[in-house]
């Protein structure tokens, strides 16, 4: 098992205890309050994904190993889904976020309540995830 | 006489879906000014179309085009004595108010606004009257003008007749803000803009369901509107322009029907209203229009008004007893629906906790973004009720708003 499916699977257990919704939200709110703070200096105009009901920032910085990911929303349930999606592929090389799999969304229930459009922001975040994994990974073999 | 109130389990029972459950509650729904929802009878004569019915119209001389042409005329004179117009060709069918305003704009537009004019609209406005006129201004070099509102949500007017000047040539405004629920004087706006020689279009989109509409009364030269915001099917809706200034438009999209007599080096133009009416047309949609038309007449729209006045007061009341809420737009003359912000909550929070009691309600910007910009929010969650809702409904509402306030303050 990858170290990302170690952290997704964790994640699918933490969720598992509810079988309230009410409880799998207020559970992803608090996620949303406990997410790191970004860099101020990081919430541009170009980390913000487009076309969101909520506005969300994606900041990436790679050390020639690993991806470092921090976020901000200002909207906390999208928050939420920032924090568990950076607890699973942030601190990863390139190549690993390139190969995991994203079904934990799935499997936690959160597609089936969060509506999988644009408006929540859930699926840009992740294919901006997988973007900044392979410009890294691009960029390294280029050797620059 | 019967009311609204004490019918309402049977004008509830002729909208099927609002028996239906979300997330396994019954459904409540407070989205009516995205699309309101439709009575059986709408639903059957478009079935009845296509299961009886379906022809091409207007070109066939066996029995049943001529059936379906009959029935798709009709349609027409019913809209036009449902807005009170002159003449029956003076409505033109589009997909709906959308292509109606661009219709405007393709047609009036590219033929009399030049380099230098202005095009005057409002803050209210929804973003479909407000890119096809940037879209035209871009080409032509023209410029757009917006008239603010005030705090409460109520237009401007000394503004708007600051903003009339010799170089506008078109006002675009919205009868009923579609966000903010405000009801802008038309008649008043039409009178301004005609004595300094200024064309109107009103964006009717959200007021066909609320009110009587006289479009010769407000004088208005194109009202633009759409089936489906009055318990009508989606993708038909239709253009209002007077006779006179039709008949000086040339024509917009090309194809059948709108043509008279077509020869490879030239061709003549059928007349009104086939002349904007390019294309086969959605005759089941059509009929679908007349069979709402016909539901809202029997219902009454003056018993309609009642109802809606009824429940935006209760709402309204419901929420101003909550110090939490904040309601965006006060205008004093105001449609049945709320726009409001719960503490600081961000809408999508808000509006996703309250879709989980089964409640549907609009979050985000309502396609009037510059609207938000200038009120300097993020969006807001908007409840636009029709006749159908009841106080019941509401109180579901605040029950949701309250969990929402648990969760996230």
């Amino acid at each position: 098992m990858s170290k990302i499916e170690e952290t997704t699977s964790a994640i699918i257990n933490e969720f598992d205890i509810f079988d309230d919704w009410m409880d799998k939200y207020n559970y992803l709110i608090e996620l949303g309050k406990s997410l790191p703070l970004i860099d101020e200096k990081h919430k541009t105009e170009s980390n913000l994904i487009q076309g969101c009901q909520s506005r969300v920032w994606l900041h990436a910085s790679y050390d020639g190993t690993l991806i470092h990911f921090t976020a901000d929303s200002d909207a906390v349930i999208t928050k939420g889904i920032a924090n568990l999606l950076i607890r699973a592929f942030s601190e990863h090389t390139p190549q690993e976020i390139l190969d995991s799999s994203t079904e934990f969304l799935n499997e936690i229930g959160l597609t089936q309540h969060l509506s999988p459009t644009r408006s929540n922001g859930m699926l840009s975040m992740i294919k901006q995830i997988k973007m900044y994994a392979l410009a890294f990974k691009t960029k390294q073999a280029m050797g620059s | 006489m019967q009311t609204i109130a004490s019918d309402i389990d049977k004008i509830r029972s002729d909208f099927p879906i609002l028996s239906r459950k979300v997330h396994n509650k019954p459904l409540v729904y407070f989205d009516n000014a995205a699309t309101t929802q439709k009575p059986q009878v709408v639903i059957d004569a478009i079935v009845n179309y296509y299961t009886d019915l379906n022809s091409n119209v207007h070109r066939g001389v066996h029995y049943l085009s001529q059936q379906a042409t009959t029935a798709f005329e009709d349609v027409r004179t019913k809209i036009q004595k449902f807005i009170n117009a002159a003449y029956r060709h003076e409505i033109i069918y589009t997909r709906g108010c959308t292509e109606s305003i661009n219709l405007v704009a393709g047609s009036w537009g590219k033929a009399n606004i030049k380099a230098g004019d202005e095009i005057l609209i409002s803050a209210l406005e929804h973003h479909s009257n407000i890119v096809p006129w940037q879209m035209l201004c871009e080409e032509k070099g023209a410029q757009l003008k917006v008239c603010p509102i005030l705090e409460d949500g109520s237009l401007d007017m000394n503004t708007l007749s600051a903003l009339m000047t010799p170089s506008t040539k078109l006002l675009a405004i919205t009868h009923i803000s579609n966000t903010l629920g405000t009801v802008n004087p038309v008649k008043e706006i039409t009178r301004m803009a005609h004595e300094k020689g200024i064309v109107v279009l009103i964006d009717g989109a959200q007021a066909l369901s609320h009110m009587k509409v006289d479009v010769q009364d407000i004088d208005c030269d194109f009202y633009a509107f759409s089936a489906h915001k009055v318990y009508g099917p989606m993708g038909i809706g239709g253009l209002y322009g007077k006779e006179k200034i039709l008949n000086a438009m040339p024509p917009w999209q090309g194809g059948g029907e709108m043509i008279k007599n077509v020869t490879f080096e030239k061709t003549t133009y059928n007349e009104l209203p086939f002349k904007f009416e390019a294309g086969t047309p959605n005759v089941g949609d059509v009929l679908g229009f007349g069979a709402a038309l016909d539901y809202v007449n029997e219902i009454g729209l003056d018993q309609i008004a009642a109802r809606e006045h009824e429940l935006l007061e209760y709402a309204t009341e419901r929420f101003l007893s909550d110090p939490l809420i904040r309601i965006i737009g006060r205008a004093p003359e105001k449609a049945s629906l709320i726009s409001f912000m719960i503490g600081d909550i961000h809408p999508y929070d808000a509006g996703t906790i309250i879709d989980q009691f089964g409640v549907a309600v609009r979050t985000g910007t309502h396609c009037t973004q510059p609207l938000m910009d200038s009120l300097g929010i993020p969006g807001t969650i908007r409840a636009s009720f029709a006749f159908y809702n009841t106080k019941e409904e509401i109180d579901k509402l605040m029950e949701a708003i309250v969990k929402v306030e648990q969760l996230f303050l």
